[in-house]
């Protein structure tokens, strides 16, 4: 028995969890922070429904409601879907590609602290007096005017997670071009990991601008710039093109993955190949090669002029036709497949219907004059509800279903998944279809509140319901949860019965090491190829041999606290003394604790041969 | 010279060939070298010269700067050689973006 496993008592798990460098207890941590960020991002949305549920309601007050709506975009977008899909990025891409670790483990534990640290601080807003209420995309004029520090906490919050952001998607990066197993080409990658190639991808070209936007605001803002102001020969229009620069290849960071995930299960639940692979990984790299060409078509009606508008019209219907190539794949992947209806394939199949009429009122979006009519009603807000909720939410929980056995070592109960699933379609449906028709009727969006008498009452009735009935759904999956870790049933590798790649091939969860011999990868879809010539697992492409991990560090999550104190003093500077000082421990704290990480060697340890022989067999691949 | 010796066992390791590469390799570096220091001078030279407005001068040493960069990159960074194709097109696409945003702020937000 090696002594590596030994059982933990609590702070010790608690101190292992806060140091860790391995990217599947990463995962965790995302997990859990994300998990948590999505039931507050859902909680406003329920308060936002409460609010709209019958005409000239004062549930909240028109003040709060802008706030409660600002942190319901920011949450759900920065909070909770990035570091989910983070969350199945790092559980499962370097398992698929067969590598240890990702290629930076320790950057890897720095970015999610940063993103932690940052999503703290811009939640605090709400007990320090008030969080932003620009709206999520914060447009300069707005936020400039808004009093009190609530977009300061945005501006301040949204960089430090940023930081973190980039430095995951150029870890992964590093990852899928240097680590790959032996035999494993590009063009074998499943396409979980071609997602996540070109997201994060996508991450490295589309974070700068909003690191510049946010420093342009900061300084506006807090130390007395003038970049958004007019009146000062600023321009007011910078602001809204760096956001949405960013801001669109944003919806692909977040809709690739789901795209991803969704392969994956239609795959696996299918038992066939995927229809089209090389098709599919050429859409991807298209969509997100055309996500850097559109950013304008969400300022149609800023006066940009018929020769833009017309220019980015175009090409933002020209992504319809990757995105449908997709989708007629991932049907005739289904074709004569032999289909199982677990709960991630009935996600997957909801998804289709779901997300193509999120597409279609794209396309509809993307008419610039037609936009003139449709800009800033619930049109919109039905729009990108239909292709974020039915896309990348469908995804999410598809994949805690589909992924949960592989990060944690137990299946979620299926009839409770099934009920989940069942609530939050029709909950989904009736919240955000009849928004279509309302902004039709000419309800604006981000309204605090309606009259009586001009049609609208319905509508914001069945809306609210709808509401509700996702509510329930995620109550649902959390007992799910509860229960599951509670019963603690293990499953074994393949716990679905037809995985296909190599995550699979590893017990659930996998050995921290990930691999005790690299495994060959013969060919798309590598244990899959394996089973079907009757092998019980992966053909090793090394002999047994001493592994190089990476020591547990501190200092990620210390360098994270550093810039969460100092973005307190640059905040408070102008009217509190305390300030400058407070600034200067904060990042001293960071720097010095990155230069003790670059002064004080760590090389790492070796689990040696002798262990990894004395461990049972049934861990790591089978020689 | 440092591969007078080879540092490997293996005894198919041709001396001759590799001096032959490094001597190469070692040219290209001083011709661009000359190159570039030849190109500040013109720099200098065409910001000195009162004969010039600014309207040459200023994308005239624009585009020599764009020269170096790539004298930089090819010469001293070694793009030239096999293996870097992933660093090429990742720089390529990240000027891609930039010169797209550039192009947006010149057309539709200052002009």
């Amino acid at each position: 028995m090696s002594t590596y496993a030994q059982k933990q008592g609590f702070g010790a798990t608690i101190w292992d969890y806060l140091t860790t460098v391995d990217h599947k207890k990463i995962a965790i941590l995302y997990l859990i922070a994300g998990g948590f960020f999505f039931i507050v991002g859902g909680l406003e949305a329920m308060f936002i429904r409460i609010q709209l549920a019958v005409p000239n309601n004062d549930f909240v007050s028109a003040g709060l409601y802008n706030e409660i709506l600002t942190m319901h975009g920011t949450t759900m977008i920065f909070l909770a879907a990035m570091p989910l899909i983070f969350a199945f990025m790092n559980a499962v891409m370097p398992l698929q590609i067969g590598a240890r670790d990702v290629a930076f483990p320790f950057l890897n534990s720095l970015g999610f602290w940063l993103f932690f640290f940052g999503g703290v601080f811009l939640n605090l807003s709400w007990f320090l007096g008030g969080a932003p209420d620009a709206g999520w995309t914060s447009y300069a004029s707005l936020s400039i005017a808004s009093e009190g520090h609530g977009v300061d906490f945005y501006a301040l919050g949204l960089q430090i997670s940023g930081a973190g952001t980039l430095i995951g998607g150029i870890n992964f990066l590093v990852t899928i071009i240097n680590m790959r197993a032996p035999g494993m080409t590009y063009m074998r990658m499943p396409l979980f990991t071609w997602s996540t190639f070109v997201v994060s991808a996508l991450i490295l070209f589309a974070f700068p601008p909003l690191t510049v936007g946010l420093f342009l605001l900061i300084f506006d803002r807090m130390f007395g710039g003038n970049f958004f102001d007019h009146t000062m020969g600023g321009n007011t229009i910078i602001w809204e093109h760096m956001f949405w620069i960013f801001g669109h290849p944003e919806v692909y960071i977040l809709i690739l993955p789901a795209f991803g995930i969704f392969s994956e299960i239609f795959a696996t639940f299918s038992r066939k190949r995927l229809f089209g692979y090389s098709s599919m990984v050429f859409a991807t790299v298209l969509i997100g090669f055309l996500g850097f060409m559109v950013w304008a078509h969400h300022m149609f009606t800023t006066g940009l002029g018929p020769i833009a508008n017309s220019i980015f019209a175009v090409a933002t219907m020209a992504i319809a036709v990757p995105t449908g190539i997709k989708i007629f794949n991932w049907m005739f992947t289904m074709w004569g497949g032999s289909i199982k209806f677990t709960t991630p394939m009935l996600w997957a199949v909801a998804f289709i219907p779901s997300f193509v009429a999120g597409g279609v009122t794209g396309v509809m979006l993307a008419v610039a004059a037609a936009d003139y009519q449709y800009h800033d009603t619930y049109f919109v807000v039905a729009h990108f509800h239909y292709v974020i909720v039915g896309g990348v939410v469908f995804a999410l929980f598809a994949g805690a279903h589909f992924y949960w056995p592989k990060m944690f070592g137990t299946m979620l109960n299926e009839f409770l998944g099934k009920i989940t699933f069942w609530l939050f379609l029709i909950g989904f449906h009736l919240t955000f279809f009849i928004q279509h028709f309302l902004g039709l009727m000419g309800m604006q969006r981000r309204i605090v509140s309606f009259l009586p008498g001009q049609g609208f009452e319905t509508g914001n009735l069945i809306s609210t319901v709808g509401a509700f009935f996702m509510a329930v759904a995620t109550i649902i999956l959390l007992i799910n949860i509860i229960m599951t870790t509670v019963k603690n049933e293990r499953v074994g590798n393949d716990p679905w019965g037809d995985g296909r790649t190599l995550e699979w091939a590893l017990p659930s969860p996998p050995p921290f090491y990930n691999f005790k011999q690299l495994p060959l990868v013969r060919g798309l879809d590598a244990y899959w190829l394996e089973k079907m010539e009757g092998k019980k697992g992966m053909t090793p492409a090394e002999p047994l041999g001493d592994i190089h991990m990476p020591n547990n560090s501190f200092i990620p999550f210390v360098i994270s606290l550093g810039l969460f104190v100092a973005a307190f003093g640059a905040m408070y500077r102008a009217e509190t003394a305390w300030g400058i000082p407070v600034l200067i421990i904060g990042l001293l704290i960071t720097l010095g604790s990155m230069a003790m990480r670059s002064i004080k060697d760590d090389h790492g340890y070796h689990i040696h041969k002798e262990d990894l022989m004395d461990d049972d067999d049934n861990k790591g691949v089978k020689a | 010279m440092a591969n007078q010796q080879p540092n490997s066992e293996n005894p198919r390791i041709d001396i001759e060939y590799r001096r032959k590469k490094s001597t190469e390799e070692m040219r290209y570096q001083i011709i661009s070298f000359t190159l570039m220091i030849f190109l500040t001078l013109v720099a200098f030279f065409a910001v000195g010269y009162d004969g010039f407005s600014g309207w040459f001068t200023v994308p005239f040493i624009i585009l020599l700067a764009v020269i170096q960069v790539i004298f930089q990159l090819y010469y001293f960074m070694h793009m030239s050689h096999k293996g870097h194709e992933a660093p090429a097109l990742f720089l390529y696409s990240g000027v891609l973006v930039g010169a797209i945003t550039l192009l947006a702020f010149l057309t539709i937000i200052w002009w």
